[in-house]
């Protein structure tokens, strides 16, 4: 029988490599997009449109379509998050009407994207007519990245001591006053940090952009256009086999934002915790 | 003296766990009132009846009365925000809010609706000095109040309480963990506080509760015991286990 | 303004009035404003409650209009028709999608293969042999893996693994094997995090105790730590699980979306997503029925899937 130690030491050693092989592949995949991109993007990538179906020119109207579909969809989903949240952690004890909230929260996010899609392409394009559009993508990823908030709120809102609570209770303040003054100011950084997720998410999402807000190749004017999003319109150079190039710096794009967007998080959470606590 | 609070047959309990038993007391105006006792005696539980901030705790039951000037603050109808404005609290772990001095201070009076920028000031300045606070932190009143020593931080809460202008003010162990120097000086306050509010403080520190206190309660498991002058209560106290306590026998 | 003028028994205030006291005067609780704050408080809390039942509601219209759609179909062509039937050919009325959920179960099984040996081995070296700054440092690194487009996965499965397996094993590329190990990847950071979670859930006393009976810090981790952690663990890989079901877009530029009954691990199959997203765009009638049915399907498989999930760490937490 082998020593103890030896295996300790063949572990140690095997289980290194796991996690080298795991960090590695992230750094690759950043830098294989990132090497291939960076070469395409330039200022006329970012700000002209495409051409030719997207063979030459840029990428401004997915620009522009990936920053307001998100946006529509934060603007939906914060409050109803946040405010679901607040139920949950300061009106109501455990009860049985909690728990079934809570399982809806946790099924909804296990639901793959694509019934999304389905959902909201019969809900919002067919059954209310709002067509493709921006109106009904938004909607729809609000639904989608609606638990993210809900349970990065209640965490957050969870994490403020009760004694402050109290304090503010003892001085006068209403349930309501202690909530809007105390609480949720306290809770802010986590709350944000949910927030931002829910951004990244959005910004990632293709199959339910394709089913709801279509994929029309032209700068949005108002709630009711379609849009193509960044990520749809690299899905659509890849797939089609429309232009590598591009595919490459469009998909450079959406890493650095997404690697922006995360920095972003990390940073706004310090800053916030530094000035709250 | 008038009584200031008269608690009448006073019973609650947590879930099924009889906390306290029959309860019968008259807290007079002007006066301290320490309420003594070993571990989980009840003495903070009752305190917080006093302000109602045992109903935000489920599972609660309370029967009996307690009269605040002669109304009873059990009675349906009652404002919790009212009452809390007139009988304030202060922890035994010193809270600031997360906020400048000045913002802890005012953060009560705003609730209530006063915005005026001067009034605000007078308040600070004049809670501040209640509590023997003004001369050290004058010159920083808009630096966070967490950075206070424990001390000073206590002071603090005690003047955010007084900003509410409240008639009653009770606090729970507000000393424990503090060094002796500022345990003095809020010993120093309370004296002077007394003269314009009626006080109940609940104590570990038997030494305090004479030093401090006009009148004394001995609470002993959920019962009180004793109840009487403190000099009566530390001479010569009526109940034998209130002389065990007191003489450090248990507790 | 009720200004009290009758006061019962007040002792001590002896200085002149202060800024509250027209309020705090009010022995009879000050009704209006009492009953309109009070009001108020009532009206914000049935609001929220109103918010936080949206959740539900927004679940069970998923619902609703996913079986309004697809139902019919399964109705019409029966359970075992539809689910157990391999004939996929809308244009001739046959609608068996027993194909796609082989090839579903294929790709999810060598995905959580291909992500078990690495997520495992990140989560255990993280959590019990590293520094928490390590730890610290990289779990959010890896965390970043979850923040990668699907579709840009997809793309390097496209760039980077077609041509090695067209070079080194024959075949056209798109495959169950190319699709694996994308997914595998993907779902790492998924099952990473909630192990490593799970792992330093586990108290310390446990790790000293063994420790001070003389056993090396493997021995600690295979027979104290790992069994204790075993229902997080177990609890996080089933969610690497229900994302691999669910993931489309990465799938259907890699794993070569052809309806037919895998043979090898170089041969082209087609998920049960790849198939909605696929033909949604040209579906009618009742084409377009039986993709919402196989969306019924795949919302059940995750609802299972979730209630195992549930059951597991329930059943851990009682222990």
């Amino acid at each position: 029988m082998l020593k103890p130690i030896f295996w300790e030491q063949v572990m140690k050693k095997i289980l290194f490599v796991g996690t080298a092989i795991t960090v590695f592949i992230l750094f690759f995949i950043i830098f294989y997009i990132l090497k291939n991109g960076l070469a395409v993007v330039d200022m006329e990538f970012l700000l002209s449109s495409p051409k030719d179906f997207g063979r030459a020119g840029g990428i401004f109207p997915c620009i522009v379509g990936t920053i307001v579909l998100s946006l529509v969809a934060i603007i939906i989903a914060t409050p109803l998050g946040v405010g679901t949240s607040i139920y949950l952690s300061e009106y109501t004890r455990e009860s049985k009407l909690t728990s079934i909230i809570r399982f809806g929260t946790d099924c909804l996010a296990g639901i793959p994207s694509i019934i999304f899609g389905l959902f909201g392409f019969v809900l919002f394009v067919v059954y209310l007519g709002l067509g493709w559009s921006i109106l009904s993508g938004g909607l729809t990823i609000a639904f989608m990245i609606l638990p993210t908030i809900i349970r990065t709120s209640e965490e957050a809102i969870k994490s403020v001591p009760d004694y402050y609570r109290e304090v503010s209770l003892s001085l006068g303040g209403t349930k309501w006053q202690t909530i809007v003054k105390v609480v949720l100011p306290s809770a802010l950084p986590g709350i944000v940090t949910g927030i931002i997720l829910g951004v990244a998410r959005s910004i990632e999402e293709t199959a339910i952009v394709i089913f709801t807000a279509g994929s029309v190749l032209r700068i949005p004017t108002s709630l009711f256009d379609s849009c193509r999003t960044m990520s749809v319109h690299f899905y659509i150079l890849a797939r089609e086999g429309i232009s590598m190039e591009n595919a490459y710096g469009t998909a450079t794009i959406l890493i650095i934002t997404i690697l922006l967007i995360n920095a972003f998080a990390y940073w706004l959470m310090h800053r916030l915790m530094a000035k709250y606590s | 003296m008038e009584d200031k609070i008269i608690i009448k047959d006073l019973n609650l309990y947590f879930d099924t766990h009889h906390v306290l038993k029959s309860i019968n007391l008259n807290i007079k105006a002007n006066e301290i009132l320490s309420i003594i006792g070993p571990a989980n005696s009840g003495k903070t539980s009752f305190l917080r009846t006093l302000n109602r901030l045992n109903d935000i705790t489920s599972a609660v039951k309370i029967s009996g009365e307690i009269l605040l000037d002669g109304m009873d603050i059990y009675k349906k109808g009652i404002s919790l925000p009212w009452l809390r404005r007139k009988v304030g609290m202060v922890f035994a772990l010193p809270v600031p809010l997360p906020r400048s001095i000045f913002e802890n201070i005012v953060y009560g009076p705003r609730l209530n609706g006063v915005t005026s920028k001067d009034r605000l000031e007078e308040l600070v300045e004049k809670t501040l000095k209640s509590a023997f606070l003004w001369d050290e932190v004058k010159d920083r009143l808009h630096t966070s109040g967490t950075k206070l020593s424990g001390g000073q931080q206590q002071r603090l809460c005690i003047a955010r309480s007084l900003a509410l202008e409240p008639e009653v003010i009770l606090l729970d162990e507000p000393c424990s963990g503090l060094d002796p120097l500022s345990t003095s000086k809020i010993e120093e306050a309370l004296y002077e506080l007394k003269k314009q509010y009626t006080i109940v403080l609940v104590t570990n520190n038997t030494k305090q509760a004479a030093r401090v206190g006009d009148n004394v309660a001995f609470f002993l498991m959920g019962d009180m015991i004793e109840y009487g002058s403190s000099e009566h209560i530390f001479t010569v106290p009526n109940d034998k286990r209130t002389e065990d306590y007191i003489t450090g026998r248990f507790g | 303004m009720e200004l009290v003028l009758a006061k019962v028994g007040n002792g001590g205030r002896n200085d002149a009035r202060g800024y509250l006291s027209h309020r705090n005067d009010t022995y009879t609780a000050n009704n209006q404003e009492h009953l309109r704050m009070k009001s108020r408080e009532n009206l914000i809390q049935f609001g929220l409650l109103i918010i936080a039942l949206s959740t539900i509601v927004i679940l069970l219209l998923i619902a609703l209009f996913i079986l309004k759609e697809g139902l019919p179909i399964i109705l019409r062509v029966g359970i075992k028709g539809f689910i157990c039937s391999t004939h996929w050919s809308p244009q001739q009325g046959q609608f068996g999608i027993l194909a796609m959920i082989i090839g579903t179960a294929w790709i999810t099984a060598g995905a959580i293969l291909v992500s078990l040996p690495l997520s495992l081995s990140c989560a255990i070296y993280l959590s019990e042999f590293s520094t928490p700054k390590v730890r610290g440092t990289l779990k959010p690194i890896i965390e970043l893996l979850a923040g990668i487009p699907s579709v840009v996965y997809g793309f390097m499965g496209m760039v980077i693994l077609f041509p090695l397996i067209r070079n080194y094993l024959g075949g056209a590329g798109p495959s169950i094997l190319t699709a694996s190990v994308i997914l595998g990847i993907m779902i790492l950071p998924t099952i990473t995090s909630i192990a490593i979670d799970s792992l330093q859930a586990v108290p310390h006393s446990y790790r000293e105790g063994s420790l001070s009976l003389g056993a090396t810090r493997w021995q600690t981790i295979r027979m104290v730590i790992l069994p204790a952690a075993k229902t997080g663990i177990l609890s996080g890989i089933i969610l690497g699980i229900g994302r691999a079901v669910g993931e489309t877009m990465a799938v259907i530029m890699i794993a070569g979306n052809s309806v037919i009954i895998p043979k090898s691990l170089l041969d082209p199959v087609r998920t049960l997503t790849a198939n909605i997203a696929l033909e949604m765009n040209y579906a009618t009638g009742d084409h377009r029925q039986a993709l919402f049915a196989t969306g019924i399907v795949l919302f059940i498989t995750i609802i299972i899937l979730n209630i195992i999930a549930h059951t597991i760490a329930r059943g851990g937490v009682e222990k």
